[in-house]
């Protein structure tokens, strides 16, 4: 090949996944099926009490059930267990509670561990359990977060019910209310959810001779490294995490958790080693959950329904601990209520509170869905209230594409974007206007089966996070994200990334981008991963992330093996530096093409070292980390029809149309699934999924028999599309995908209920929006039985 | 109690308590750890196997439920080669995490086998009893699509032939 031919471009092809291969044949690695010479098993007691004292913790008879190594409660490690860490006190004066792993005195939800069993086997653990005797004195448990608040309520700790009140304003918030043409007010429940990873949580922690290896189905490797050496003052260098395969995260896995403290914690008591392995119903109650928020939110608009301001209210459930960024969600939402619309004030306020049920924490979107939800619910609300379509609402609101750079009112600078062409494309693959057309004439031919159409165009902040910002907010940690290239001697390639997939597919994308950047075969690259003794600097995997900040600082680590390469080829050829030019892996003689080394003999001599330049060192291995300078910010239409049965409440998804624009796509098969994924879970949300507990406190939905995340029965073919508007932040143009789908579908699918629902009467359906709750909706909107 | 399962090909003759269930006894004593588990209801669906060429939740089969029985995993589904479902997902991007990928194939197997020409409205609802957090079912349902009509050919080579 000669340096005018360029081979094909590896971003932008569609690569089937080179982590199928051991998927797809059950040779995975997940926590759960890792064995040790003498491992044994823990299980842990919990409690069944939302809210209580512990009078007394008796495991006599658990330590001498047959197969049964030690039994412990909270006293055994009081002196030690130190507390979970909470990484995001977003104010100066938070209320940040103790929270030990195992309970020593108080429960505060239940689910809480009270007591743990090391036995020889899972069954022989899990029989011992139930020789446990602890007592309680019961308390009264808080679980409404208006009630918490009120100077009355029982206390969930010492220091009150309020965690933090924390406000973003922008402009004349009152003078754009005062005498504007139109104020709406509406408030929305964002009902608490589980999860629901399809690998519950597991850990192996193997001890020798004071290290560890911690082995955990975790999203964050790095973090959770230096989170349990200053949580238990095990130094940090005698701590190696690693997540092997790892069964989806969804934020759920972005957590330290009690049970990866004390299974450390036990192994270093015991110096054997242990594992610990999550069932799902156990994972129901101790799994933080997510969203759980209650927004009150209030718009002053124009008579033309241009938006004045915007004032949002949050009352935010922490449950009953800070977990390790739980009081940061709602924030991440502050920045994404005015979404993609222009306004000249707003004001952001959220109140944290503690309950007594199990911590929230990150959840898909975090903070993002909550905030796009009450935003493209009250549109549509105003849409109605103009008598205008919604999307001519938006339009009328939405930064234009020429008006990029913009910088909203929350204080964020987009690059880029186009609403208008995402618009256009999902209105047409949709066909917006023919089912508008229906949905009049079934409205007037008074037929039991509504049509609605639900409108959600959404932007969202990814690439978590430029250091500088996160330090402003006061999250502990950075955002940065590293990468290393390790040339091997015969010319093939590993890439390390301080990323850390659980599903997302890096193997392939890294492989695809280095490719590229290297000019060496896709197959010729491996991409290692969440081990922190094979990448040792990580920030892990979260917040739609991994491609925008760990993709760039890839591209960088190439780059720099690029320069060294060109030092060695220019030696071995005899020639300047300055004379050479790339293409297509290989640097030649400019003028002269046929002059040239390929990165593979160039790597090959670097790895030799006969003859390499004074002051190069024999390696052409390189490390880059990157630190974003801004957030990035993908957006997309999102257009859901539904058929509402008014005599039933039954809702039928008849047609999902997603135009999302990520900005450049690395693999459109991998951009789609995340987009499918998304959506389902969104629609989930919108449909199906509550965390509910009973007046004491218990959760009710434990199982996934009660809990209902959907089957493929379940939910709709799904129609994708992409616009391309290319991030101006990185080398890449990328803009993030993994959360997309979840933050755009939940409106969607709720406004179109409403949608089919206004001529009736109704404004709102609670989420999730079950036929009961729709039916009921319909009664009382007409008057009719609540 | 003794029993003799053979599994994915191999027999094995075990003394196993009765309460144990089939899952553990794969997972733990087989040692064919392909076979995840996602709950304790019976829901989700990621232990599917074949049991006498039946697909079950192997969380809801005792071990001694399956003496005598020929258990096939995801692990012996292809024989060494890959299953035209095995490459449908790979092809279609059916699995992100690839957690519940075992039990969706196993059920896939099942419903491929009472129905070779299924609807995507039957692929949907044949797939109820097995959950995927990741894929929204998309893809999962365009790769049971694709492997049955895959198979529907090798068939017709075969008659042809």
């Amino acid at each position: 090949m000669t340096a005018t031919e360029t081979a094909a471009r590896e971003v932008g092809k569609a690569r089937t996944r080179k982590e199928d291969a051991r998927l797809i044949t059950g040779q995975t690695n997940w926590t759960d099926n890792i064995t040790l010479p003498g491992l044994t098993y823990v299980a842990f007691l919990r409690s069944p009490q939302a809210h209580a004292r512990i009078t007394g913790v008796d495991v006599s008879a658990a330590k001498t059930a047959p197969g049964v190594i030690a039994a412990f409660s909270g006293a055994d490690f009081a002196a030690e267990q130190g507390s979970l860490p909470c990484a995001w006190p977003v104010t100066e004066d938070i209320v940040m509670p103790e929270h030990p792993p195992m309970a020593v005195d108080t429960v505060r939800y239940a689910g809480e561990i009270v007591a743990a069993v090391v036995a020889r086997d899972r069954y022989a653990a899990a029989d011992a359990l139930e020789l446990i005797d602890v007592s309680y004195e019961p308390l009264d448990p808080v679980l409404d977060m208006e009630a918490a608040l009120r100077p009355d309520s029982p206390k969930v700790h010492e220091a009150g019910n309020k965690s933090y009140t924390w406000t973003l304003t922008n402009g004349d918030l009152e003078a754009a209310f005062r005498d504007a043409p139109i104020v709406l007010e509406r408030t929305y429940r964002q009902q608490r959810l589980i999860p629901s990873a399809m690998e519950p949580r597991a850990v192996v922690c193997a001890p020798v001779a004071g290290e560890y290896t911690v082995w955990s189905a975790t999203q964050i490797p790095h973090i959770l490294r230096v989170m349990l050496a200053l949580v238990t003052g095990i130094p940090e260098q005698q701590i190696r995490v690693i997540a092997p395969d790892v069964g989806g995260g969804f934020g759920s896995k972005l957590q330290v958790t009690a049970e990866e403290v004390l299974a450390l914690l036990i192994a270093r008591k015991l110096g054997r080693p242990v594992k610990w392995t999550e069932s799902r119903s156990e994972g129901n109650v101790a799994v933080h959950h997510g969203r759980d928020q209650i927004q009150r939110i209030r718009i002053a608009a124009e008579s033309d329904g241009r938006l004045r301001a915007l004032d949002v209210d949050l009352l935010a459930d922490m449950g009953a601990y800070l977990m390790l960024v739980t009081p940061g969600v709602p924030l991440l939402g502050a920045f994404m209520y005015n979404a993609i619309y222009k306004m000249d004030a707003y004001r952001f306020n959220c109140t944290g509170v503690f309950t007594t049920k199990t911590p929230t924490d990150a959840y898909r979107g975090a903070g993002r869905p909550e905030a796009t939800y009450a935003i493209e619910h009250i549109m549509d609300d105003l849409a109605a209230e103009l008598g205008v379509d919604p999307l001519e609402v938006r339009e009328r609101n939405w930064i234009k594409h020429e008006e990029f750079p913009y910088t909203t009112i929350a204080g964020l600078t987009y690059d880029s974007g186009n609403y208008e062409a995402a618009t256009a494309t999902a209105k047409e693959l949709f066909h917006y206007e023919e089912l508008r057309n229906e949905q009049s004439e079934r409205a007037r031919s008074s037929a039991p089966v509504r049509l609605g159409i639900g409108v959600s165009t959404f932007t969202e902040m990814c690439g978590l996070a430029p250091s500088r910002v996160l330090g402003s907010l006061l999250y502990a940690a950075g955002g940065w994200e590293s990468a290393s290239i390790r040339m091997l001697a015969t010319g093939k390639v590993e890439v390390v990334t301080g990323s850390s997939a659980h599903g997302q597919g890096h193997e392939t994308a890294w492989s695809q981008i280095a490719a590229d950047e290297l000019g060496v075969p896709f197959e010729d690259i491996r991409v290692l991963h969440g081990d922190t003794q094979v990448s040792p600097r990580g920030m892990d995997t979260y917040g739609s992330r991994s491609l925008v900040v760990g993709g760039t600082a890839l591209v960088q680590a190439c780059g720099k093996v690029r320069e060294k390469a060109r030092i060695v080829a220019a030696s071995m050829l005899e020639v300047s530096p300055e004379d050479l030019e790339w293409a297509d892996g290989r640097w030649s003689v400019r003028g002269d093409p046929d002059q040239g080394k390929t990165i593979g003999e160039i790597a090959f001599a670097a790895f030799a070292a006969h003859d390499l330049p004074e002051g190069v060192e024999p390696s052409l291995d390189s490390d880059a980390t990157y630190d974003p300078d801004n957030f990035s910010f993908p957006h997309g239409t999102h257009l859901c029809a539904v058929e509402v049965d008014t005599e039933t409440g039954a809702v039928r998804i008849r047609s999902y149309v997603a135009v999302d624009d990520v900005g450049v796509v690395v693999n459109p098969q991998i951009v789609e699934g995340q987009v499918h994924g998304g959506i389902v879970q969104g629609i989930a949300q919108a449909l199906y999924e509550e965390a509910a507990y009973d007046s004491s406190g218990n959760l009710v939905t434990t199982t996934l028999a009660d809990y209902l995340v959907p089957s493929a029965a379940d939910v709709p073919p799904l129609v994708t599309a992409r616009t391309t508007t290319p991030s101006t932040l990185n080398p890449l143009g990328v803009k993030g995908v993994g959360e997309a789908g979840t933050i755009a579908s939940t409106p969607a699918v709720v406004n179109a209920i409403v949608d089919a629902l206004r001529p009736l009467g109704v404004t709102d359906v609670p989420m999730p929006c079950t036929p009961e709750r729709i039916w009921r909706a319909i009664q009382e909107a007409s008057g009719g039985a609540r | 109690m003794k029993i003799t399962v053979n599994v994915d090909g191999v027999r094995y003759d075990d003394d196993v308590e009765p309460r144990l269930l089939l899952v553990h006894y794969l997972r733990d004593q087989a040692g064919r750890t392909g076979t995840p588990i996602g709950c304790d209801t019976s829901n989700c669906g990621a232990c599917t196997v074949l049991m006498n060429g039946v697909s079950v939740k192997s969380c809801s089969v005792l071990a001694v439920q399956a003496d005598g029985a020929e258990i096939t995993t995801i692990q012996g589904l292809g024989n060494g080669a890959l299953h035209p479902l095995q490459e449908a997902f790979h092809e279609e991007h059916a699995l992100q995490c690839g957690y519940c990928t075992p039990g969706m194939i196993m059920a896939a197997t099942d419903l491929l086998r009472d129905n070779p020409h299924p609807t995507e409205e039957q692929v949907r609802d044949g797939l109820e009893g097995n959950l995927c957090r990741c894929t929204g079912y998309q893809n999962i349902v365009r790769a049971v699509l694709k492997a049955a009509d895959r198979v529907e050919a090798a068939e017709a080579a075969e008659v042809t032939a």
